[in-house]
């Protein structure tokens, strides 16, 4: 079992309370996941790329660190610490940066990169992790988060959700794949880096790809309910869009909501219910195997 | 707390915690009750034994109305997973759209959605009846033992597969039958069957637009052919 829950503003109305509105729908979903969690917010769009990493020993030494990958890639670099985590602004290429700093910082995870995105994880309550990291004081236009209760991996802080492998794309998950070893030694031939076992990375990392091939969200989606076997309720983020996916035979829960200001998802209704205005909301279950989106961009 | 109660009350779970309303409930003989600020949460108003009158103004979570004998509930909002489950008398009533397993294993009473319910809607279903005013989703009626499911919409895949002696109704379009599961004619006595639990269940429509499937008793019964076996 693991709790998800998305809101997606369609509105500015409630933009500069993003944080506060996740952090509550997070914190109906701490029993569905008391073992760690994750969220991922996009905010105002920066011209930096923004890299957020965890030192998964607690013991990185940042500083020489972010040093040499500005020597390797010569670009310059910002740093600000949060708790194990590190917020890195670049002026260069991002995704040269991610993939600098998976394959020469091992004692690090990147959970992010983009211009809009931010992810964040911890192991332990829910509503200390959002704490941790001061999710009730964000902005912004979208997020998703995600309590855990750990099945097909280990209780990490890596193996947290969100999943965010392409620029500005991440992925929370409800269930388990069951075909995510096979599917991700295929992605490592095609040039996805990974940097766990977890199954819900595999997902993450197959939308990734799909999307750096030209597929916009929802083809990839399409795709991925042939490619993926298993229980899924997905939660997708992308720097304008939101998607909700559940396999085909809705083995996980799921609930959409939405309203003139707002779309949110979660596993159960009582997160939705804390939302303003929710009395008139348009209540569903979302469908096996169709795929939900909304974007700012169409 | 009992003292507090009258015999019509309204219970507010923004001041009562749910396991307070579920015991206030359970310790009423009869009356009729309203309960605010449902706002999702599971297992409200379960087990309760008497023939109480309980109308919860919002959303309910998982398993509301579980084990239900002899009492009469509404939720006047959409219900989450196995509403109504193993009920065994008395009726619900969910106003909104039901998610899964709605009347899961309920061996008596009456379930009616108004709107729809979504994937295994009265699955091992062991005798009551459910009516559904929306459409159901797949896997509905899997395995159901007896009782009656009658669907005044649409109904999802593999409905009634691997079904026993459950008799189902479905006005709309089947999307595929189950293993086992076959239509069967419509008879003066199943008219007779549905119009009954269509009057029950308020829905003021023609038998006559509704076809009839239960199970085509191949996979369940026992057949010398198959003696080696065991």
């Amino acid at each position: 079992m693991c709790g998800i829950v998305g809101l997606y503003l369609k509105s500015p109305k409630y933009q500069e309370e993003l944080g506060r509105l996740v952090a509550g729908m997070l914190h109906e979903m701490r029993e569905r996941g008391p073992d760690s969690a994750g969220f991922a917010v996009y905010g105002e769009p920066e011209a930096a790329h923004k890299l957020v990493l965890l030192s998964v020993t607690g013991q990185t030494d940042w500083k020489p660190l972010i040093t040499e990958m500005g020597r390797a890639l010569n670009l310059d670099a910002d740093a600000t610490e949060i708790s194990d985590h590190v917020v890195l602004r670049v002026d260069g290429d991002g995704q040269k940066a991610r993939r600098w700093l998976i394959q020469n910082a091992p004692d690090i995870n990147v959970l992010s990169e983009g211009h809009a995105l931010e992810v964040f994880k911890g192991v332990g309550d829910p509503d200390r992790v959002a704490e941790r990291f001061g999710l009730a004081g964000y902005a912004g236009t979208h997020a998703i988060a995600h309590t855990r209760m750990a099945t097909e991996s280990a209780v990490t802080t890596s193996g947290s959700h969100p999943f965010a492998t392409g620029a500005d794309t991440c992925l929370v998950h409800n269930g388990s794949l069951s075909n995510h070893n096979r599917l991700r030694e295929k992605l490592r031939t095609k040039g996805e880096g990974f940097q766990t076992d977890n199954d819900s990375e595999v997902a993450a990392g197959f939308l990734s790809w799909r999307m750096r091939e030209g597929d916009d969200l929802n083809t990839a989606l399409e795709k991925a309910l042939v490619e993926l076997d298993g229980f899924y309720t997905f939660a997708i983020g992308t720097r304008d869009g939101f998607a909700v996916l559940r396999d085909p035979i809705a083995c996980k829960p799921a609930i959409v909501a939405e309203t003139d200001d707002w779309v949110a998802m979660s596993s159960e209704f009582r997160a939705i219910a804390t939302l303003p205005d929710v009395v008139n909301a348009e209540i569903w279950e979302p469908a096996p195997a169709v795929v939900y989106s909304w974007s700012h961009a169409a | 707390m009992n003292d507090v109660m009258g015999r019509n009350s309204v219970l507010d779970m923004a001041s009562l915690s749910l396991r307070e309303v579920n015991h206030l409930l359970k310790a009423q003989n009869a009356g009729d009750f309203e309960i605010l600020n449902s706002n999702g949460a599971h297992a409200l108003a379960c087990g309760l034994e008497k023939p109480v009158h309980v109308s919860i103004k919002g959303h309910v979570g998982y398993y509301c109305a579980g084990m239900n004998q002899a009492a009469d509930i509404v939720v006047e909002g959409n219900a989450g997973t196995g509403v109504a489950e193993n009920m065994m008398s008395g009726t619900v009533r969910v106003k909104g759209d039901a998610s899964q397993s709605a009347g899961a294993t309920a061996h008596g009473g009456l379930l009616v959605v108004e709107g729809d319910a979504s994937a295994r809607c009265g699955i091992s279903l062991k005798g009551a009846d459910i009516v559904v005013g929306g459409s159901v989703g797949h896997m509905s009626a899997f395995m159901a033992q007896a009782g009656r499911l009658v669907v005044v919409g649409d109904a999802g895949e593999a409905l009634g597969d691997s079904i026993y002696e459950a008799r189902l109704y479905v006005r709309g379009k089947v999307a595929s039958l189950g293993a086992d599961c076959i239509e069967k004619d419509m008879r003066d006595e199943h008219k007779e069957e549905l119009a009954g639990l269509l009057e029950c269940a308020g829905f003021d429509l023609q038998t006559d637009e509704f076809r009839r499937y239960g199970s085509a008793r191949q996979l369940y019964n026992f057949k010398i052919d198959n003696i080696d076996a065991y």
